[in-house]
Formats: structure tokens, sequence, C-alpha cells
């Protein structure tokens, strides 16, 4: 394997993830991504100098509307998904001490 | 009419036997969910099946049928949905944990679509966890079963709904294709599958996985119902910044029985190692076929075809850890009980929530978005990508639509795929490229190999190329039930 992946690797992007991975997954997560960017390096075989990145296949640039609402007030029905509600409010876990 | 023989039909058949009196919309209901009582237990097609409102709303679309307010081709035909588009007040789970409870207040654009034009949604089908996967085996909710022979997987990631559908559990199934989520299921199950041009069909109400990619297309037991369906749900749709306004969309107007002329390409590439050897014969049979019917058929090198999958994983790991963000446990579904602090309480929700393909995507694709890897990574996928759409360009400037295989095997057995990702991901090798110059994409049954399972013919076209696609489509398929 080209790529070794680092413990620290790992954990950095755990933290961009916001996944908290078990040690058992942690080794299966270094592995993975190795072999995975072992494949992506492939890539770099292909001279790309002077290619433009393309992140859409069509050119439809911004696409702007007026910021109007037009639906209605469904907070209560947007509340009946939330894991806990208060006071017509989304409840967190505390965030200060 | 009797049941069996209301089951037989196809969705356009049966909407023109409800019109002419023949059957009624609760009566196609009823035999529906009847079937779904024979077979369900086995494989297991849906999360989600509410009976009783589905009966009601079949009366009610009778009632309007019956008034003359819905005359459409697929007024009262019973629909199943992939559970990954949002459905008003039915549970939309994505086959994860982390949205086993998520109810949403709004339908996604496609499923109003088909709503408006009287068809009866069902229930939600099974699918790979956010729609990450091949083979539908990393639900959250059970595996899939593939109805042609239960021991093999139905495909992914819209397995069920490829499974209702040749499981007559539905007339016809909306499915979504990020990489050949529709194309290949559809395959493996014998059933006709398309992914139209990318921004055809609105993306609202979709839950993203590779918003770039992502395209919904319908799954179907005919090349008609296909493009009657595609025509039902394409809209221009101003809550999705990336849908086009079409004016070409009367697909059905392409089916007609001809390919007189009609020029071909088979790129040399895609027949190459890998592609098992019965795959290879069906659908070069059917290439013969269409070249004795008039069709010009030719091969060429379409080239760059080994490097859509390292470019699809880059952009569609990247994409996705983007768009999975939202997924923390505060506004719906799945949130950890045991979590000191809003910190610990995402990265618990989420590290519960999402099963491994998904995590093992989000770490993927946090890492190439990452600061010193985002050029060396992300940005060189974006380069290639332009490279396979020019080559594809290319491609287009002699042919109307390119001929290749859907999958390089039939479908493989239950617990056979998951344990090599990089062997999973390279089953899509025919079917991804098409999604990252975002063509359209049909898969039509050419065929089946010893074991029974059936084989997939795919058909790409050049963007809004897709009446060529189904006028091709269409006419192997009625050349093919000739017995020719």
């Amino acid at each position: 394997m080209a790529n070794i992946i680092t413990d620290e690797t790992i954990e950095y992007v755990g933290i961009l993830a916001k996944l908290e991975l078990s040690g058992e997954e942690k080794e299966a997560a270094k592995k993975d991504m190795g072999r995975m960017l072992d494949y992506i390096d492939k890539l770099g075989e292909l001279d790309t100098t002077g290619v433009e990145p393309m992140s859409h296949v069509f050119p439809v640039q911004n696409v702007f509307r007026e910021d109007e609402a037009t639906n209605g007030d469904e907070s209560e029905k947007t509340l009946q998904n939330a894991p806990e509600e208060k006071d017509n409010m989304f409840v967190v876990p505390k965030t200060f001490e | 009419m009797e049941k069996t023989e209301l089951l037989a039909l196809s969705a356009v058949e049966l909407g023109r036997a409800i019109r002419n009196g023949e059957t009624t919309a609760v009566e196609a209901m009823e035999a529906v969910l009847a079937q779904v009582d024979r077979t369900e237990s086995q494989y297991n097609c849906y999360v989600t099946l509410d009976r009783e409102d589905a009966l009601k709303r079949a009366a009610e679309v009778q009632k309007k049928i019956e008034t003359g307010e819905l005359t459409g081709p697929l007024a009262g035909v019973p629909v199943a949905i992939k559970d990954n588009m949002c459905t008003e007040g039915m549970l939309t789970t994505c086959s994860s944990k982390i949205l086993h409870n998520f109810v949403p207040t709004f339908s996604s654009e496609a499923v109003l679509n088909l709503e408006k034009a009287g068809a009866v949604v069902i229930g939600k089908t099974n699918m790979d966890e956010f729609a990450m996967g091949s083979t539908t085996e990393t639900s959250a909710y059970g595996v899939t079963r593939n109805p042609r022979n239960p021991e093999h997987v139905p495909g992914g990631s819209s397995g069920g709904s490829a499974a209702a559908v040749a499981a007559e559990e539905c007339y016809f199934a909306l499915g979504s294709d990020t990489g050949g989520s529709i194309r290949q299921p559809a395959s493996y199950c014998g059933v006709v599958g398309m992914k139209p041009t990318y921004g055809t069909v609105s993306r609202y109400g979709l839950i993203a996985y590779g918003s770039s990619l992502d395209q919904i297309g319908p799954l179907t037991k005919t090349v008609e119902d296909c493009a009657v369906v595609l025509e039902t749900i394409a809209s221009h749709d101003t809550k999705d910044s990336t849908s086009l306004n079409r004016e070409d969309t009367d697909f059905s107007s392409a089916l007609k029985k001809d390919v007189q002329g009609m020029r071909i390409g088979i790129p040399r590439d895609y027949f190459g190692e890998g592609l098992d050897a019965e795959v290879k014969d069906a659908v070069l049979a059917a290439a013969d076929l269409l070249k004795a019917n008039g069709a010009i058929v030719e091969e060429f090198d379409l080239s760059l075809v080994e490097y859509a999958i390292p470019t699809y994983y880059t952009i569609a790991a990247a994409e996705a850890s983007s768009n999975l963000e939202r997924f923390d446990g505060i506004k719906y579904g799945y949130r950890a009980e045991d979590a000191q602090g809003l910190h610990q309480m995402y990265k618990k929700t989420r590290s519960q929530g999402f099963g491994p393909e998904v995590k093992r995507r989000i770490m993927l694709g946090s890492f190439v978005l990452s600061s010193g890897y985002y050029d060396a990574y992300y940005l060189k996928a974006l380069r290639v990508k332009a490279m396979i759409k020019k080559a594809f360009d290319q491609a287009f400037e002699k042919y109307d639509c390119i001929l290749g295989p859907v999958s390089p095997t039939t479908a493989p057995k239950l617990g056979e795929s998951l344990s090599d990702p990089i062997k999973m991901y390279l089953g899509d090798i025919y079917t991804i490229s098409v999604n990252l110059a975002g063509l359209p994409g049909i898969s039509v049954p050419c065929g089946t190999d010893s074991k029974g399972l059936p084989i997939g013919l795919q058909l790409i076209g050049d963007c809004f190329g897709e009446k060529k696609l189904i006028q091709t489509a269409y006419t192997f398929e009625q050349l093919r039930k000739e017995g020719k």
C-alpha cells in the first residue's frame, strides 16, 4: 500500500467528519482509506494541465429567485420530527456550562 | 378481470383498463397488496407499506377518474417509491437508522408529479443506506432478495424498487441513480430502468448523496411504461437550481419500432477484461439484432474508461461528506441518548446512526476535501471528469447512441460483495461515467445466463438524447418479444 494512513490522520478526519470511530473501526478505516487512495492515485497517470475542473456538466450558472416564502408556518409539523422540543424550539444538549 | 391477469399488465395497459372500466384503481391496488402478502416475506422489497392509506387513496383516485378529472395514462396505477424520496406523512428512512423515525412534511417534486397524474403510492422501497452500495445489502432494514432467484442480490442501490417491479408487487417504481443505481438493479432483476439527462427530473425532496450526479428515474416492466413515466415526472422546478427547462419531454412520441439508419457505437473498452462471457454474448447478440434491422453498428475506442471509477468515488464521497453533515440529531431522526454536550452528541449520533459503508464514504470525502489534499484529489477528479465528458462528446459526434453491458456480471449471490469495497466498486464501471458526464442511459433486458439470471443491455445517449434511446430500446424490446 502506497498510502499509509496514520492514527493522527484518522483522528483528524474523524473530527472533520464528526464521527467517533471505535478502535476496530479506526483500524479498518485506515486500511480502507489507504487502499482507496492508492486506487484514486491512478488519476495521477493523466496529464490534466490546462483542463478546467468541471463541477457541473451544463453551463448553468447561479440560479437566483426572489427570497419570498411560498409556504406557511409549518413549525408545528416540522417540530414533530424533533428528537426533543420545547416552546416551539429545538432542544439541544448544553453547550456552555 | 382476474387478479393474476391484472398483475401481468404493464402500467400503461393497467391505466387503459381502468379508464375503459374493465377494472378499477381499487381492484388494482388490492391485486398488488395480495401479491405483497404472497411474496414480500421472502423478498423484502419495501421498508414501509401503508395498506389502508393506499386503498383509501386508490378509491379517491377512482372517483376522480369516473368524474373525468383524471384522464392520464397513469391514473389509478400503483407505484412504489425508493425510500430516499420524501413523501409527506409517510416514513422516509433512506434505509438508515439515522432516519428511522423521519416523517417528511412535504413530498418530493417527482412524487407530486406522479400523484397529480393519478398514480397511487403503495409504499417506500428498500435501498442501500443513503444509496451507497450496489446490492441493497447495506440497508439498515435487512437485505432485499432478487425475485428471479432469491439466493442472489437484486442489485442496488434501488434494489427494492427493481425487485418490487420484478415481483409484481407494484406496476412501476421510482429509483435514483448516482453511479448506476437504477440501471444496474434493473439489469439484475430483468426490468427496464432509465436515468435521464441530469436536470430533467427535479431533485427537490430527493435526499442528496452526490448532488452533481443524482437523478431520479423510472423502473418499469416495459420501455413504453418507462417513456410514459419519465414524461410524467420530468418538469422544470425552481426549487431545484440544477433543474433544466426542457421542452422535448414528450418521450412517448419516440415509441417507434424503427432503427433504420440509427448510428450505434460499441466501445471496445467496455468488452475487455472482467466482462463475463455470457453477458458479453447476450449484449453483442442484441447489437447484431439491431444491425440486422437497419442500424449502423460499429466499434470504437471511448478511452478513459478505467479512470471513471476513481473519479466517481472521489467526487461522490466528497459531495456525500458535505450533504450528510445535516444528519446531526438536532432537527429530525435519531439522537444518541448518552451524550455529554453538543459536540459529543453530534459525534455519537452520527457514529451510531450511520452504517459502515456510509461512514467509509464520509471519511474518504472529508479527507479529499481537507486542506492540503483538495487540489491533489478533489480538483484532480473534477479535471478528469471534464476529460471524460469530452470523450463522450467526441463519440456522440459519430453516434446516436452507445451500446454496451450494464454490469460486468449478472447478480452476485447474497453476502459475496461487501467484503471487498474496491471489487464492488469495479462492478459499476459501465454505468458510472454516464453520471459523471450527465448523460441519459437505459437498461433493457436482453437475455439470461445459464443460471437463469437476467442480463441487461445498456444504451447511452448524448445529453437530451432520451428519445433516441427510447426508440432504440423499444425497437429492440419489440424484436425480442417477436422471438427474433
